[in-house]
């Protein structure tokens, strides 16, 4: 069966805030009505909902079910949810394409990172007899990563530092952003350690954040936008979730999905990675091999506001927005999932 | 607005299967055992299956309680059901013997202390109930780094 | 960790605490109840008056609920089931009779207990009023309502409309 062309036509995402007080439902509404609205479709034109988030965000088992609330589930519709990042139901959303069931689809995500420890909450992903009964949290777990590559001499914390900067800076321009500053690499390195070898400006900070996309097929996407973003190529591949058995100063899985996205095949203009900590960042660039003509993260990425299961999918909207304002014609979007860059989602896609 | 702090607890029990029923046990028993993979790398904690092959393993290897820092970073500030109550380093070690480390705590003291090849040992736990938390944490071995 | 065939069971409590928001939109709903008012709210695009207001938002319309609405608080009898089932944490004696509860004024009925009559009394269509708790004993929750009890009126016929609540 021939791939179905599939473009992104239309994003919305809230301003990311730290200590929201608004449920799941009331952070999810807006960003649904307001990315319907952008392209002005009927409600019954979309043929498949598909939701990204994770229960023990919010503290509530079966959140997601409650969430439907906030779609207008009348009459019945599909929908499905992923526990994991927007940016999974997003892949899942272009297979339902893909199938030939739906032309449109509507992807949301959204993440109450702030209101519980979400580094003790992640953790509840790792390795349930190994590493669970540690409580090690995510963040450590990325220092352990990152002192190996400065070890090795992949990076140094300089570099780290200089990933930081420049992201703080971008956010200075990003109106959603939530962490922003005029600062240098040398000023950042003058701070103290938090989990050494990382200092607070490695790691992402987290917030509170929701967003929502539109997929559409063919003529309906270049009847909804002017300018859409068409996915070329999209591939999610998985590390072992044995952390001593992989490479600490490689991502393998970040390098075959975008392999097998085609992401070597042109030049990237712009490249929105979801890189919590500065120094996946680097591991990131390399495995993808970016060079210097692809500007990375110019949104300010997952270091300036990080909500937890709806910070790639962010990645999506950022890159497919740049393509809609034709300030960029080929960009890539890429999502992680797990400790360490456990998981990488790539996706290319390009304006027409 | 209505705020309120709510605790969300689950007592969950685990069936952990033939091969991890044996490494619990011979933990509680204070042996460390490994399994060695189709690539002749020994794994510790055991993998059940191989992580290249997917073939379940079932070659045992015993290991040494001394092993080597292989990275690790610090713990300023421990934080709640964590192995130790004073700043810690967590790290991934390769116990003698094995080729594949484990994640764990090192009680160095002092960040100052703790380097990448630093030679630590097991401290066993106190009491031992079958699981990871039999190892309470590694101590650096003193001047053997 | 216990045995059995060979078999060991890895003990793993886990525990988050974290800080719980009800959400604006529940605000005027829990002031109700901490003062004894029972407060819906309409859909400001279907009309319908939900209680309680679930999210904050209508699912049918996806719109944030808007008037605050006062219900009951009498209501009816939608729909119920009798539990003879003992569980763990049960607190209530049985049989006892837990009921879908169509507050007058509300379009989405709510579920609590009927007691002060036979489980075997209770019917769709009986009409029912709440006994509260001790004052002292109030939160921002229906708990303050100990369980609903037959007023005596007449019943009122349901009809189709206890299948669409």
């Amino acid at each position: 069966m021939a791939r179905r062309d599939v473009a992104i036509v239309a994003t919305a995402q809230r301003p990311n805030e730290v200590g929201s007080t608004l449920t799941s439902v009331e952070l999810i509404l807006p960003v649904i009505n307001d990315v319907i609205a952008k392209v002005g479709i009927e409600r019954q034109k979309i043929g498949f909902w598909c939701h990204g988030s994770c229960d023990y965000m919010s503290g509530q088992p079966f959140s997601f079910v409650a969430a439907v609330d906030a779609i207008g589930a009348w009459p019945p519709i599909v929908e499905s949810h992923v526990e994991g990042d927007g940016a999974l139901a997003l892949y899942e959303a272009w297979v339902k394409i893909q199938t030939g069931e739906c032309d449109v689809a509507l992807v949301f995500s959204n993440g109450k990172t702030t209101s519980g420890p979400i580094d003790r909450i992640l953790n509840l992903q790792a390795d349930p007899y190994m590493v669970t009964p540690l409580w090690p949290g995510f963040d450590s777990l990325a220092a352990l990563q990152a002192r190996a590559c400065l070890d090795a001499g992949v990076l140094s914390e300089a570099d780290m530092a200089e990933v930081a900067a420049r992201s703080y800076r971008d956010a200075l321009n990003n109106p959603i952003a939530y962490a922003k500053e005029n600062v240098t690499a040398e000023q950042l390195l003058a701070r103290p350690y938090t989990t050494a070898p990382l200092r607070a400006h490695d790691c992402g900070v987290p917030v509170d954040g929701a967003n929502a996309i539109i997929l559409a097929a063919g003529d309906a996407a270049r009847s909804l936008a002017e300018r859409p973003a068409w996915i070329r190529g999209i591939d999610h591949r998985i590390d072992t979730q044995r952390l001593g058995a992989r490479s600490m100063t490689e991502s393998s899985s970040a390098a075959i999905a975008a392999a097998k996205a085609g992401v070597g095949d042109d030049r990237i203009d712009i490249a929105e990675l979801h890189a919590p900590y500065t120094h996946q960042e680097i591991l990131l660039r390399r495995a993808m091999n970016l060079g210097e003509g692809t500007h990375v993260n110019p949104s300010g990425g997952a270091l300036v506001s990080n909500p937890a299961m709806a910070a790639g999918l962010a990645r999506f909207a950022e890159a497919a927005e740049s393509v809609f304002s034709g300030s960029a014609d080929r960009v890539l979007a890429h999502c992680t999932s797990g400790p360490m860059l456990q998981q990488n989602l790539v996706c290319v896609m390009e304006g027409e | 607005m209505f705020t309120a702090p709510l605790v969300v607890a689950y007592p969950y029990k685990r069936t952990v299967g033939t091969l991890l029923s044996r490494f619990f046990q011979s933990l509680q028993e204070g042996r460390l055992e490994g399994t060695k993979g189709s690539d002749g790398r020994v794994y510790f904690p055991p993998a059940e299956f191989d992580p290249v092959t997917g073939r379940q393993l079932d070659e045992w290897v015993t290991l040494a309680e001394t092993g080597t820092v292989v990275t690790w970073a610090w713990q300023s500030a421990p934080q709640p059901d964590q192995p130790l109550e004073r700043p810690f380093a967590w790290a991934l070690i390769t116990l003698d013997g094995a080729d594949v480390p484990l994640l764990h705590a090192v009680d160095a003291g002092d960040i100052a202390r703790i380097r990448t090849g630093s030679r630590v040992k097991v401290r066993w736990a106190d009491e031992r109930s079958g699981g990871i938390r039999d190892i309470a944490c590694f101590d650096l071995l003193e001047g053997a780094s | 960790m216990s045995e059995a065939d060979g078999i060991m069971r890895l003990r793993q409590p886990i525990s988050v605490t974290y800080n719980w928001s009800a959400g604006p939109n529940a605000t005027s709903h829990l002031n109700g109840l901490l003062d004894g008012t029972l407060v819906g709210k309409r859909c400001p695009g279907c009309s319908l008056v939900y209680f309680p207001p679930r999210n904050g938002v209508c699912p049918k319309c996806a719109r944030i609920l808007g008037d605050d609405v006062v219900v009951g608080p009498r209501g009816t009898i939608t729909t119920f089931c009798v539990v003879n089932v003992p569980f763990l944490g049960q607190k209530i004696k049985l049989p006892y009779v837990a009921a879908q509860i169509l507050l007058d004024g509300a379009d989405i009925s709510m579920q609590h207990l009927i007691q002060e009559c036979e489980a075997s009394d209770v019917r769709i269509g009986m009409r029912v009023e709440p006994v509260w708790k001790d004052r002292s004993e109030w939160g921002p929750s229906l708990e303050n309502i100990a369980h609903f009890r037959p007023t005596g009126e007449p019943d009122r016929d349901m009809g189709v409309e206890a299948g669409a609540s």
